[in-house]
């Protein structure tokens, strides 16, 4: 047992930090903070999405043969540490990280020559497909139509919970192409051109009341809407093999970077901040009990995903153990971003909902309250549902207790 | 970044698991716990003869030269095997002081005896004041000639009927709560003036009352410098910490198999209770807080030697997690056994009482809590 990397791992994460000190520029940053959910909105993710491509840093798991950076499972940690402990995106991540792996596995030469250069580039805008209003978490009783019509499917139907499909370029999604068989039988894995003749995008605002236009999410109607067979990823009827291997990407991230961030940041609120005694808040004894127990929690969180990732480069599989790492990154970032409400007494209440203007900082108002506070209410709100997308908490205990348990 | 153990820690745990398979399911056990000494001698002969009596001492005192890891190693497997003997007394604690305080003539003297089994130790540093205060000690040594004379009470001295040597914290100057001033003293229990009242614990443990009236012991008797126990005895409790969250684990483990298991075979309503799903998400709950567990017993097994406030830290939370881990698994593992789980009879029941008193032992959540915190105050 060991807590070191290895001189050549060392070596890289100097690289990633160099890499992000010279790259993510004021400007990034600045806009990223003007959000207050801290999206960096399209065109912005599109600029450092280029510049990760120009790194050859786009597709984290991407491998050397599709112009990916070829990671081993250690660089792959290290890399995503670094971006989240410094709070910077991977970028646009529905293409690279979801999509791509699939067309890479079972797509046809010219999907991969179509879709993965312009992906890796980062000029190239994904939206997923899956869920619809009737099918959330069983996700394979969906119902979207694509009727055979000889050389393209029509689709009629609606997906929702598409995330930015308002930015996106294409969609990968999951139609149902037969209707006799179980309800996993008769899926198909298609990719549609979003400029496609019959699609309609409906914003859905989340409790958390994002800028007009920068909606995370949306509802997507198809009215006969044209998808060319050659746009068939797999085999037809055969799209849960797809999902569920697109699945295993959308699971297993490590969550300490990101959270460590967050638990810093409330510390710095509660030195500035004033208990009800007129003590730091940080000197409260009961908020000070609250952080030590979340950093307790987050150090098991910590250690656990070194185990898992320590695993992976010694051939060992995430498995289900994705699905517990999720539920307590989630868990504890759920407990963190409340606790981070509470560091700022009423100056959680104020709420100027964001504009364009705002967005692209050309308004001047001073903050209400101290400059960190306006964030914080609709973080938490809006992180709510990390406990619901990608498989609730609910289904991830399913998934383990069948999986691992044996139940 | 490695989490892997090297093939003499697998050989290592294969050793104490072959051991406890052997020799201690609960019948076994039952009938150690409730034999007149409470523990078995032909045991502890064994620990001597298997060199687990000697893993964690260097080699140049006949030790086999062994990390924290093969502490962690065996005591997570003696907690599996609910084993009563006292490792963690004598080897960890006691040990631990002599291995961190000692001088080079008092490890030549005493660390042969722990090895041979021929010593075994119990360590007196509790009071009942001092509820979890390490520092809150009464008992007094007095400078006597070239020794000292102590004068005192110790409260539930962990195996104390079996040992022959007693570890001693007492003060030598300072007022009661200081953490200057502290000492700490290795004492025979055949010397004139110690006195015991011995009695079981509920976890099938053993434990003295221990009063000290006018003890002497000689200058050698006395384990690091005069006044200065203070940091030498939360680094070894700390390690004892460390070595007390693997045999939590151990523990834990066994009570998660067994429940699962249980919820497999046991039918209710016409299907076995496993398959609903209230329990199933209880049971993988469960599994998370074990995982949790084993990260943080890695985590503070692998920081024992960083900085006074980092090994403090990791120390301190680590015990709230076994602590808050111990009771949630305890508890479910109890309940999902419906009333077979309130049972004597069963090994679900004495699982739960020794992880309940792992949580009392160098105090509970709430006091690693705010020790935890207090450590971040004092950097800041």
């Amino acid at each position: 047992m060991d807590l070191a990397f290895s001189p050549e791992d060392e070596a890289f994460r100097q690289e990633v930090r160099e890499f992000i000190a010279a790259e993510w520029t004021d400007d990034l940053a600045e806009r990223q903070k003007r959000s207050k959910t801290h999206h960096l909105g399209k065109e912005a993710t599109i600029a450092w999405q280029q510049k990760l491509a120009k790194k050859g840093w786009m597709g984290i798991n991407w491998p050397k043969e599709y112009g990916g950076p070829g990671f081993t499972q250690v660089q792959k940690y290290i890399f995503d540490f670094e971006l989240n402990a410094a709070g910077v995106p991977l970028g646009e991540n529905m293409g690279t990280i979801m999509c791509a792996p699939v067309i890479m596995a079972f797509g046809t030469d010219e999907q991969k020559k179509e879709h993965l250069p312009k992906t890796r580039a980062g000029e190239r805008w994904w939206c997923q497909g899956y869920s619809e209003p009737g099918s959330g978490s069983d996700l394979a009783s969906l119902s979207l139509k694509a009727e055979d019509k000889g050389d393209h499917y029509l689709l009629n139907g609606s997906k929702t919970w598409t995330t930015f499909a308002q930015y996106a370029d294409w969609m990968f999604l999951l139609a149902r192409t037969d209707n006799s068989g179980k309800k996993q039988e008769g899926i198909s894995f298609l990719l549609l051109d979003m400029k496609t003749p019959g699609i309609t995008i409906d914003p859905i605002y989340t409790i958390d009341l994002p800028a007009i236009g920068h909606q995370e999410v949306n509802q997507c109607f198809f009215e006969d809407v044209k998808v060319p067979k050659e746009n068939l990823v797999g085999k037809e009827n055969d799209g849960w093999t797809c999902a569920k291997y697109l699945l295993q990407f959308e699971r297993g991230n490590a969550y300490a970077p990101r959270l460590t961030r967050v638990i810093e940041h409330i510390k710095e609120m509660a030195k500035k901040e004033r208990s009800d005694t007129g003590t730091r808040l940080i000197d409260d004894e009961d908020f000070a009990r609250q952080i030590a127990d979340c950093e307790r929690e987050l150090m098991a969180i910590d250690f656990n995903e070194r185990r898992v990732f320590a695993a992976l480069s010694t051939g060992g599989a995430v498995g289900a153990n994705s699905s517990m790492l999720k539920l307590r990154g989630t868990e504890v970032g759920q407990r963190l971003e409340l606790l981070a409400t509470e560091a700022v007494g009423y100056y959680v209440m104020p709420f100027e909902r964001d504009t364009d203007a705002s967005l692209d900082g050309l308004t001047n108002q001073p903050p209400i309250g101290p400059d960190y506070a306006a964030s914080l209410a609709p973080i938490y709100f809006n992180h709510r549902k990390t406990t619901i997308y990608a498989g609730s908490s609910e289904v991830q205990r399913n998934i383990m207790s069948k999986a691992i348990l044996g139940l | 970044m490695d989490f892997s153990f090297t093939e003499e820690q697998s050989m290592l745990r294969d050793m104490v698991q072959r051991f406890v398979r052997e020799n201690y399911d609960l019948d076994a056990r039952r009938k150690i716990v409730e034999s007149e000494e409470g523990m078995s001698r032909d045991h502890w002969n064994t620990f001597a003869e298997l060199g687990l009596l000697a893993a964690p001492f260097p080699e140049e005192y006949d030790g086999m030269g062994g990390s924290q890891i093969d502490t962690m190693v065996i005591m997570e497997e003696l907690g599996r095997g609910l084993v009563v003997e006292p490792y963690f007394q004598t080897v960890v604690l006691g040990g631990g002081f002599i291995r961190e305080g000692g001088s080079e003539d008092q490890k030549k003297a005493l660390i042969p005896g722990i090895i041979s089994g021929e010593d075994i130790y119990a360590v007196g540093f509790a009071e009942p004041q001092s509820r979890f205060n390490l520092f809150d000690i009464t008992t007094k040594a007095e400078k006597s000639g070239d020794g000292y004379t102590l004068n005192g009470y110790k409260a539930v001295v962990l195996g104390g009927p079996w040992a022959n040597k007693l570890i001693i914290t007492a003060r030598t100057s300072g007022g009661q709560s200081d953490a200057d001033g502290i000492s700490v003293f290795i004492v025979d229990k055949s010397a004139n003036g110690v006195s015991t009242r011995d009695y079981p614990t509920i976890d099938g443990l053993r434990a003295s009352e221990v009063t000290l009236e006018n003890v002497a012991v000689g200058a050698d008797a006395l384990i690091g410098e005069e006044g200065k126990g203070g940091p030498l005895l939360e680094k070894v409790v700390d390690q004892g910490i460390a070595a007390l969250c693997a045999e939590a684990c151990g523990a834990m483990k066994v009570l998660n198999d067994t429940t699962v298991e249980y919820c497999k075979t046991r039918e209710q309503f016409g299907q076995p209770i496993g398959k609903f799903q209230v329990l199933q998400h209880r049971m993988v709950d469960m599994f998370m807080e074990y995982e949790q567990s084993i990260s943080m017993t890695y985590m503070v097994n692998l920081k024992l030697d960083e900085s006074d406030a980092e090994r403090k830290k990791a120390a301190s939370a680590a015990k709230v997690q076994i602590g808050k881990s111990g009771k949630m698994i305890g508890q479910s593992a109890v309940q999902l056994h419906g009333g077979m789980g309130m049972t004597d009879e069963l090994n679900v029941g004495h699982y739960f009482k020794r992880l309940t008193m792992i949580d009392t032992l160098f105090g509970n959540v709430d006091h690693h809590l705010r020790r935890y915190t207090n450590v971040d105050r004092a950097a800041a």
